[in-house]
């Protein structure tokens, strides 16, 4: 009974949050034609997601591409079928890999920075500050923040495949020597728009996930450094369950 | 200016406001007292319309605040400037950027003038000089200077001041109180000042409220609440440890707690 019970205040609790969310994300629509007038807003949170992330998304994008091309030769030369290397690789890196990857780490540097500094103006009445200066932080902070990593992720996730492929091409090729022609010309036989598309849509479900949560948790933290600090936590916590979920969901829909 | 009647809210489960009354003249710079914790940044915040009382009447310039749409509320502050108690500066912007920043969203100077006007407030505060500098090189009480220039930015004909006294130093303690009454004084601007200190505050104040226990115990000016008869009152202003507010938070009798806790 008890136990029932706590189950029940667990659903309601998380059923609420999903509601503030949903009411947040409202809000903030609201409040984007204030961002959109002022795109200056909008490139400065791209390139600052972007600056912040692009190191680790290319060094971890060769890692991931070199175990791709390590795996994928193992596989494939036990076939006897090692040209398929460069078409496989694009594939998983384009279709599943470089989406998620680049998300979760994009959660991990952008996210959790941007939830931090969202939070902190907060703490520090920043953001009550504008609204008794009759300017509305969801339009001036929040907005820009979300769109610029929504749109910021889309590239950084083609940034992250090309390095792949190309850390997929070092090991097939060069390493293991796979026939270079092979390696490219199978991938562009195999490769067609409609994975290109899965990946962008992927890309920008993600980004828009990844972001709506940094900024939510952001803006919705407790006004103390400890609060602040959970917050962060939860953007990566959330994010990174949330992204694994929606690729289940979306790869599932499209296949 | 400012008439509040019979305000009742409670948050997190705690009573904050249990009918309070007051009154603000146009003009005037009036004081709210009271202890920490009795709901003044609370009052300040449903006068600019942050919070919604649980029930009761805020009126600001005969405009009733809790019923005013986003638009009427947003309209209703641009006449509004309020000092933070914690300065509240913008981290990533200069100095200077920081008191343009209400001039450039809600008004369409050019840049040439937005800058005399940037400087203009910077020198009434003494920090012109320090246009350049980040918020983060400024002293608490230059920080707090800088956001009362912000504050002023757009001529307000309403100025809240939250704590504006609290941990400054002498020389920045004597301007922010100077500032206050010249912006009274010259630019006919009604100011709210809240704060527990009492010496200062009596400096300045046309009329004083004290707040405790949600409503209003004392009103007057500095001279008659000095000579209240209320001992609670009298408590308050001489600052006494304590008396009708009592010293101790109730607590068992401190012999038993220390004698094995049997309480
Ligand atoms: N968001 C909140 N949640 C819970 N309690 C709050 C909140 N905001 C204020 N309070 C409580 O309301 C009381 C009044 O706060 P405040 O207006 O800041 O007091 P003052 O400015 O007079 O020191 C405090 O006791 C504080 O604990
Ligand atoms: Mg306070």
């Amino acid at each position: 009974m008890g136990r029932l019970a706590q189950i029940g205040r667990r659903l309601a609790q998380a059923i609420r949050k999903l509601g503030s969310v949903v009411l947040f994300l409202l809000t903030m629509l609201q409040a984007m034609p204030y961002a959109l007038r002022r795109p200056r807003l909008v490139t400065v949170q791209i390139h600052n997601a972007g600056v912040l992330s692009l190191v680790i998304i290319m060094t971890s994008g060769f890692f991931v591409g070199m175990v791709v091309g390590l795996q994928g030769y193992d596989a494939f030369s036990r076939l006897r079928q090692e040209d398929l290397l460069g078409a496989a690789a694009a594939l998983s890196l384009i279709k599943e890999l470089g989406p998620v990857v680049t998300a979760l780490l994009f959660a991990g540097r952008a996210g959790t920075a941007l939830t931090a500094e969202i939070g902190l103006m907060k703490a520090t009445d920043q953001l009550s500050a504008m609204e008794v200066m009759a300017i509305d932080p969801m339009g001036r902070i929040v907005a820009p923040r979300f769109l610029g990593g929504l749109i910021a992720v889309p590239f950084l996730t083609a940034i992250f495949n090309s390095v792949g492929i190309l850390g997929a091409y070092f090991v097939g090729v060069q390493l293991m020597g796979v026939d270079n022609g092979a390696f490219w010309s199978q991938m562009q036989e195999y490769v067609d728009s409609g994975d290109i598309r899965e990946g962008i849509i992927k890309s920008l479900a993600f980004g828009g996930a990844a972001s709506l949560v940094a900024v939510f948790e952001g803006y919705t933290a407790d006004r103390t450094a400890e609060g602040v600090g959970l917050a962060t936590t939860r953007t990566v916590v959330v994010t990174s369950v949330l992204v694994l979920i929606l690729d289940y969901m979306i790869t599932s829909f499209l296949l | 200016m400012i008439e509040i009647d019979d305000l009742r809210f409670s948050i997190a489960g705690r009573r904050i406001f249990d009918g309070l009354n007051l009154r603000i003249a146009s003009g005037t710079v009036t004081a709210i007292m009271g202890p920490s914790g009795t709901g003044k940044t609370t009052l300040l915040r449903m006068i600019t319309g942050q919070l919604r009382p649980g029930s009761g009447s805020v009126r600001v310039d005969g405009r009733e605040v809790p019923a005013l749409d986003r638009a009427g509320l947003y309209d209703l502050r641009r006449h509004i400037g309020m000092l933070f108690q914690n300065s509240a500066l913008l981290t990533d912007d200069t100095v200077f950027d920081n008191v343009a920043f209400p001039l450039r969203e809600h008004t369409r100077l050019p840049e040439r003038l937005i800058r005399t006007v940037v400087l203009t407030k910077l020198h009434a505060v003494g920090l012109r000089g320090a246009a350049r500098l980040m918020p983060s090189e400024l002293s608490g009480g230059m920080a707090r200077r800088v956001a009362l220039a912000r504050a002023m930015a757009l001529d307000p004909d309403l100025l809240l001041y939250d704590e504006p006294f609290a941990g400054l130093d002498p020389i920045s303690l004597g301007m922010i109180l100077r500032l206050i009454k010249v912006n009274n004084d010259v630019l006919g601007v009604t100011s709210v000042v809240v704060s527990h200190d009492v010496e200062q505050i009596s400096r300045i104040a046309d009329y004083c409220y004290v707040v405790s226990g949600g409503r209003v115990i004392g009103e007057g000016t500095p001279e008659q609440l000095r000579h209240s008869d209320s001992a609670l009152i009298q408590q308050f202003m001489s600052g006494a440890a304590d008396g009708p507010v009592p010293f101790h938070y109730p607590a068992s009798p401190y012999r038993d707690e220390l004698l094995g806790g049997r309480s």
